[in-house]
């Protein structure tokens, strides 16, 4: 082992906090929004998930890196994130799945992380001010509160152009047809749609014609970075599809459905980023243990046309909603999980039903 | 879907005694239970036969029964009480057997009682090992591939088709009794042998062995609504093969992926619904194949257990309160989680901390066990710590464990693994034992590497990596000097839970110069909080951990702080019974107006509930770890004097000016043997006759001057731990090399190799006697209870039966034992509970030999044997019996309370009118009455019987010592000392025959009493066997004997294993020699163990059996709750005479 490297990590109101730098070498800035995920496991997903573009994560539970990285678990081909904060980095890694390390996996990608961090300080320090832009690295002190200062985070950036496609491609076999908006499109809902149908995914800002001229039994939105006001493109397509076709989104798909019928969406304080929180179905009174990541959220009660199918009992968050004598819902959770719970996976088959409903005539 | 109004009441089923596999995590459980289902307006109905429980506080329940756990005697509750329902899971193995008994018996039917938390078919699936696997077969779930046999000739032909290696594991047992690893047919012969005994049904399950395998935990809840949560994931480091109980566990789980965490997450829940837990907690393990990652489901549990107790305190999340709710009812969404207070409990708990659990074992007080752990568990407590990292809790939860340990090595007792080289060491480590996480440190440190050392021994290399973190360490820290370290090496070595003492032994320093030295480099440490969310939400509960990170968690407390230490991991001589002391003393000191602050480490316990004080601090007992404790707290005193020997021995390094009550130099002053000499001396208390050696040459120069036999122990030690009663100078001196550093007791670092060894003489055929009382600042001192011992002296006191009030001490001699109990408590100048063990020898012509005050005209010399400041084991069962919270009263009188004041207030009923309190100033009276003794002028007898664990041990001697080896007590209380004697021999799990041959072999010092026993028996019908003296000594006293048994080697007639093993004996009384070969008793008592006849060590026992008999036969035990005993308690005055049917000869 080589003498640990010291780094700082700077918020933008000031804290500072101590460490050493982990994953790719000799980074002496790296700047983002600094967000806390609560999960025990998923870390490869959670890191490789392009939700997280613009943001650097820090990780509640301390031992990360314990079970290696595997060619399977991986959300996109390389993260998107900024940097990843842990108490403590493994050394080594013990799963039969194992292919190699997290540290290794960080190095390949050029993911700058600091370890040693107190991340539960970090943890409450964000849960009471917010998420906040922060910079961590090697720089001194007075060079990392300017870079985090300067540092916008997620406000006012269209990071789901950064994210996406640039050209449509297909995946899986299924007996339907999709088309998936790839705002950030994670592999795992890649492949709960690929039991489904032949999906065809498109970059963001293809135009709801082109979509439907592929003749798809459904359309598909899903999860992304950043605020969703600024992902208009893809929300123009969906003012023209629901109705037309039967739609889903997931997540950032889910906040530009409501954004599409006239809804608002605010940005949380903290967000939620975990595998631990319980929604209700209104419909049913059942709960489901989700998986979250988002920082944005539809404001309740502000979107016309719809019923609120969903709630976070945490604090009341809209989860989920259907639109009002159209084939059109979406869900804010994440029912593929990658990491996380697999309670919520069900909403894939009410997508495939809701297909095939439209598929065959009565 | 709120809770249901279709029921009003509910019977809770404890669990009983504390046996190995089933300990106090269930009265942790139930206490939450009833409490929760009392302030949602139930009215509970609790049965258990342990006194020394929360839940049997008659404010607990509405009606509490300490009555035997038997279905028989639950059926007289249910008829009695008419409960709506039974709830049966969360009294361990024995609730949910009884409940099976109960549903098969047509109780519940017959009363219309509805079982509730999980029924019949349920409990069934889940614990009928063939049902269990079919089921998991048709959900699709993988198990190890197995068969079922009743014999042993269908057990070959499984064992065949399966394939070796195979586990063998008996039907419906708890713990892991009788379960075995077969490699070959020869051992599978004796493991299926032994399998098929231990099964109540006679049935074992065969199977495919993963041995080897990683094993996993997963804590899951059902709601009545189908809401499904995992409230915590563990995994062990030691791999299958190893009971989970004996295994060291880890939370969260670490080396999993997230999808093979949620394919597991899934078939929990799977397991559930299919199992038919409909709600309520349950556990599921896994075992998963590190090479291919097969997962295979072991076994579930549909009830709380000592796992979920675990998670509960790993986690924050109250399982067995939630679980209770959701059985009336509830769902999860509609309970809050406490500890955020607004966020709901169907949530899943994330943890940012590493929690290790490590148990404790026990092997020391049974020779001839082996030591090596398998898939039966053995170990008797836990503790638990908790860490930012795995290191740091590891390192926490070895010096919880109070061996003597500071951490993972590092510290002088690591000698014993330095000895062996590196092929004895990795051979060694192949081995499961206690010292198999030593060794692995050892191994690593030396140089042999992870994979060697996982293959070898199966612990998954990520655990190993992060030990060898620790050995990587040290030569670091050993090459610089405390002064050398920097802010930064300080914090490291801290993160890596080193503890100062094992810094101070690497570098030979003093343990307060290195914390001085650390605290200057500005390195403290800081306090977390466990908060179920990882810190998402704002915790309410004040439950903290130490660490070392950047910030601090504590608030400043409003009111005056009051630190209380617990006594740590349950041990034989130190458990439950002192952690319901400490519980007690939060609830007084609570109701006092001050916040009260626990420092403990064991999860099993009530007083580590977060809500059972103001603050909790999970952390271990040693000085360093309450000193950051008290420097974050700042309280007004520290308690050190109920929990046991533990926080006794820390006294002497706090801060003299926090140490709340009975001052340190007092406890010293009752310990140090001269000076007790002199006090007895001063104040005219008998004491056998004695010295104190550092030797063998003065031992026996003490032994040659008092004469044998000899009563030999170390100093400052609770439960016996290596006393002895020696007969000559041999065997004094192996006793003497015991209590020699290289003895047990000296590896365990105890503070008695230190000190020196007491030596007196044993009192044959004295009855003991046991004290516990009170006394206030003022010097009034009260009598909680004179307890009299079944057992006679050289027994000891925690494995004797004993009554209250005394069964057959004369009012005079308790008189006298009560003034020597005042005298003692004036003279330490006690402030708090006092508890003393007195001799009482009877002199055959009725009359004191001895001119000692108070003695000549009881007929009986009264020797004081010792005094303990502090907190006694009998202290709960005293307060059951007579229903003063003696515990309570002792923690107000501690901070100044007196007991005027606290009668005035109600917690002590009024000064009996016959004796006027004593002040400090009057003389101790000689003849004062026994009415001012609490609680025994009711109507009514207790009696406290002790369980031991020998089926455990089966290559243990099953005879009682003075090193005590129960592992728990029941109470029993009827209206006369025979009944209750009956009736706690059936709580402790012997039913004595109504009919049928009893065989007694008996010491000549039993035989005066033996005779009265066997007259009663044969009085009664019973036919009577013997051996040749004893029989002779029967027949002269005019009683008959059936068969006059052949010793052992005999070739003529027929000995006792032969006719216990052909069925010929329905009750075994078997007192020991003091001294010779005793090769046939042991064969006696290990035939009677093995047939499971109820076995009687003692005469004096021997006649109490008689005796309750033979009152059996006019008339039944009485029922009654403990409620109803308290509210007559002083209306009568009447003293329930001897023994019954005994003629006084």
């Amino acid at each position: 082992m080589t003498a640990p490297v010291p780094a700082l990590l700077v918020l933008c109101d000031g804290e500072i906090f101590e460490g050493e730098a982990v994953g790719a070498p000799d980074i002496e800035v790296a700047s983002g929004e600094v967000v806390f995920n609560t999960v025990m496991s998923g870390y490869q997903e959670v890191i490789s998930d392009p939700s997280y573009a613009g943001q650097i994560i820090t990780f509640t539970y301390p031992h990360i890196g314990n079970y290696g990285i595997n060619g399977a678990d991986s959300e996109a081909a390389r993260p998107h994130c900024r940097g990843v904060i842990v108490r403590d980095l493994a050394r080594r890694h013990s799963n039969w799945r194992a292919t190699g390390s997290l540290h290794g996996f960080l190095r390949r990608h050029g993911i700058a992380g600091i370890a040693g961090i107190d991340t539960r300080r970090l943890t409450r320090h964000i849960r009471d001010a917010g998420a906040m832009p922060g910079a961590f690295g090697t720089a001194d002190e007075a060079t990392l509160l300017a870079a985090a200062r300067a540092e916008p985070g997620t406000r006012g950036v269209d990071l789901v152009s950064e994210v996406t496609t640039s050209t449509p491609y297909t995946v899986g076999a299924g007996p339907r047809r999709v088309v998936a908006y790839d705002l950030g499109i994670k592999s795992t809902i890649l492949s709960c749609l690929g039991e489904l149908a032949t999906v065809t995914v498109v970059p963001a800002h293809t135009p709801a014609d082109e979509v439907l001229a592929r003749r798809p039994d459904g359309v598909f939105f899903s999860n992304g970075p950043g605020d969703p006001e600024l992902a208009e493109p893809a929300t123009e397509a969906l003012r023209r599809l629901v109705g037309t076709v039967p739609v889903f989104g997931i997540c950032l798909g889910y906040q530009l459905l409501a954004l599409a019928l006239g809804g608002r969406t605010f940005k949380m304080r903290f967000g939620h980023h975990g595998g631990n929180v319980p929604v209700r179905c209104t419909a049913t009174g059942g709960i489901e243990i989700t998986s979250q990541n988002h920082n944005f959220a539809v404001e309740p009660g502000s979107v016309p046309g719809v019923t609120e199918t969903h709630f976070c009992l945490n604090d009341s968050t809209l989860e989920g909603l259907c639109v009002d004598g159209a084939d059109a819902f979406g869900v804010q959770h994440h029912p593929e999980a990658g990491p996380g719970p697999h309670d919520a996976r069900h909403h894939f088959a009410r997508f495939a039903e809701m297909m095939d409903r439209r598929r065959a005539p009565a | 879907m709120p809770r249901r109004d279709d029921i009003e009441s509910i019977l809770i089923i404890g669990s009983g005694p504390i046996v190995i596999g089933q300990a106090c995590e269930f009265d942790y459980s139930g206490t939450q239970a009833c409490r929760v289902l009392r302030a949602d307006g139930y009215r509970v109905i609790l049965a258990n036969s342990n006194p020394a429980t929360i839940m049997t506080d008659p404010e607990v329940a509405d009606a509490t029964y300490v009555e035997p756990l038997d279905a028989a005697v639950l059926a007289r509750i249910i008829e009695q009480e008419r409960p709506d329902a039974v709830l049966p899971t969360l009294g361990g193995q024995t609730g949910l057997n009884l409940a099976t008994e109960l549903v098969d018996a047509g109780v519940l039917e017959a009363c219309g009682a509805e079982l509730i938390g999980a029924d019949a078919t349920a409990i069934a699936t889940a614990e009928d090992r063939q049902l269990f696997k079919q089921a998991m077969l048709e959900i699709g779930l993988d198990v190890p591939r197995s068969g079922t046999a009743r014999h042993i000739q269908s057990a070959r032909e499984v064992m065949r088709s399966v394939g070796l290696p195979v586990i063998v594991r008996p039907a419906y047992i708890l713990g892991g009794r009788g379960t075995g690893i077969a490699s070959t047919a020869e051992e599978f012969e004796q493991v299926a042998a032994v399998g098929l005994e231990a099964s109540p049904i006679s049935e074992i399950l065969i199977e495919e062995s993963i041995v080897g395998w990683k094993e996993f935990e997963l804590e899951v809840m059902r709601d009545r609504a189908d809401n499904c949560v995992v409230v915590c994931s563990i995994e062990n480091l030691d791999p299958m093969g190893v009971h989970t109980g004996d295994s060291i566990t880890v939370a969260p789980a670490q080396t999993l992926s997230d999808p093979e965490y949620q394919q597991m997450r899934n078939a929990a829940f799977a397991v559930l619904r299919r199992v038919g837990v409909e709600t309520g907690g349950s556990n599921v393990q896994f075992a998963v194949d590190p090479a291919t990652g097969r997962q295979v489901v072991i076994e579930m549990n549909p009830r709380v257990s000592r796992s979920s107790a675990l998670a509960s305190k790993a986690t924050g999340f109250p399982i067995a309160k939630i679980a209770a709710r959701l059985a009336v009812g509830y769902t999860l969404d509609e309970i809050p989680n406490d500890i955020t207070g607004v966020t709901p409990a169907s949530f899943e708990p994330t943890l940012d901390y590493v929690v290790t659990k490590i148990p404790r074992w026990a092997f020391e007080k049974f020779q001839g066990a082996s030591g090596t752990l398998g898939t039966s568990m053995q170990s008797v407590g836990e503790v638990m710590a908790i860490g930012r990292t795995f290191c740091e809790s590891l390192q926490k939860g070895l010096r919880s464990l109070e061996q003597g340990r500071f951490g993972l090595n590092a510290d002088p007792a690591e000698a014993a693994t330095e000895r062996l080289d590196d092929a004895e060491l990795l051979a060694a480590a192949t081995v499961p034992t206690p010292e198999r996480i030593f060794q692995l440190e050892a191994l690593l440190r030396r140089g042999v590497s992870v994979q060697a050392v996982s293959a070898a021994t199966g612990v998954d290399p990520w655990f190993l990596d992060q030990i060898s973190r620790i050995s990587e360490e040290r030569p670091v820290l050993e090459s610089l000097a405390p002064e050398a370290m920097n802010r930064a090496g300080w914090r490291r070595a801290k993160r890596l839970g080193f503890s100062d003492a094992q810094l101070a032994h690497l570098w030979g320093a003093p343990e307060t110069e290195v914390r001085a030295l650390r605290e200057r480099a500005g390195v403290r440490p800081t306090f977390k909080t466990v908060d179920t969310c990882a810190a998402e939400f704002e915790a309410t509960t004040p439950y903290h951990y130490s660490t070392y990170e950047d910030t601090d968690e504590i608030r400043p407390a409003a009111r005056p702080r009051v630190v209380i230490c617990g006594s740590g991991p349950n041990r034989i001589g130190q458990g439950i019974e002192f952690d319901y002391c400490c519980v007690h003393a939060g609830q007084a000191l609570r109701g006092a107006g001050y916040e009260t602050v626990m420092v403990n480490c064991n999860p099993e316990t009530v007083s580590t509930d977060y809500d059972a004080n103001d603050r909790l601090y999970f952390e271990p007992l040693t000085a360093e770890d309450v000193a950051n404790v008290i420097a974050a707290e700042d309280p007004v005193g520290v308690i050190v004097s109920l929990g046991g020997q533990t926080p006794l021995a820390l006294s002497g390094r706090l801060p003299a000016e926090l140490v709340l009550g009975t001052s340190a130099a007092s406890i010293d002053l009752a310990e140090d043997r001269e000076r007790w000499n002199a006090l007895c001396e001063r104040v005219g208390i008998p004491q056998p006759p004695g010295g104190t050696a550092t030797s063998f040459t003065e031992a026996r120069k003490v032994a040659a001057r008092v004469g044998y036999p000899v009563l030999v122990r170390p100093s400052y030690v609770l439960g016996g731990r290596a006393m002895a009663i020696v007969y000559d100078d041999d065997e004094l001196s192996a006793a003497i090399d015991e209590l020699a550093d290289f003895g047990s007791l000296g590896r365990e670092g105890g503070p008695a190799s230190q000190r020196p060894v007491l030596v007196d003489r044993f009192l044959e055929d004295a009855t003991e006697v046991d004290v516990d009382a009170v006394r206030d600042h003022t010097g009034e001192v009260q009598i909680g209870a004179v307890m009299e011992h079944v057992e006679e002296a050289g027994v000891h006191s925690g494995d004797s039966a004993c009554t209250i009030p005394p069964a057959t001490l004369g009012d005079e001699v308790v008189s006298v034992i009560c003034d020597y109990t005042r005298r003692i408590a004036q003279e330490l100048d006690v402030k708090g509970l006092l508890n003393v063990q007195f001799a009482v020898k009877r002199s055959p012509n009725g009359a004191g030999r001895s001119g000692a005050a108070g003695a000549a005209a009881t007929g009986a010399d009264v020797f004081v044997i010792e005094a303990n400041p502090r907190a006694s084991r009998t202290v709960p069962f005293v307060a059951k019996a007579t229903g003063i919270p003696l515990a309570m009263v002792a923690a107000r009188l501690m901070v100044g309370a007196t007991l005027a004041e606290l009668r005035s207030e109600g917690m002590l009923p009024p000064a009996p009118e016959s004796a006027a309190p004593e002040s400090a100033a009057s003389e101790p009276s000689a003849s004062l009455p026994p009415a001012s003794l609490w609680g025994v002028n009711g109507d009514y007898v207790a009696v406290k019987e002790v369980v031991l664990p020998f089926n455990r041990f089966p290559d243990a001697d099953a005879v009682l010592g003075p090193e005590m080896r129960s592992t728990g007590e029941v109470m029993a209380i009827d209206a006369t000392p025979g009944l209750a004697f009956v009736k706690a021999q059936l709580a402790a799990g012997t039913r004595l025959p109504e009919t049928g041959t009893v065989f007694m072999s008996l010491a000549d010092r039993d035989k005066a009493v033996g005779l009265r026993a066997a007259r009663i028996f044969h009085r009664l019908g019973y036919s009577l066997a013997a051996t040749a003296g004893t029989a002779e000594c029967l027949r002269g006293g005019g009683v008959p004997v059936a068969v006059e048994v052949a010793k052992l080697g005999d070739h003529e007639g027929r000995h006792a294993v032969d006719l216990i093993e052909a069925g010929e004996i329905q009750l075994v009384i078997n007192s020991p020699r003091g001294r010779g070969p005793r090769a046939d008793g042991d064969h006696i008592r290990s035939a009677a163990g093995r047939a499971g006849l109820p076995l009687v060590t003692t005469g004096a026992a021997a006649l109490a059996a008689a005796a309750g008999l033979s009152e059996l036969r006019d008339r039944s035990p009485t029922v009654r709750s403990l409620q109803e005993y308290h509210r007559n308690l002083r209306g009568a005055a009447q003293r329930p005479s001897e023994w019954a049917g005994v003629n006084h000869d």
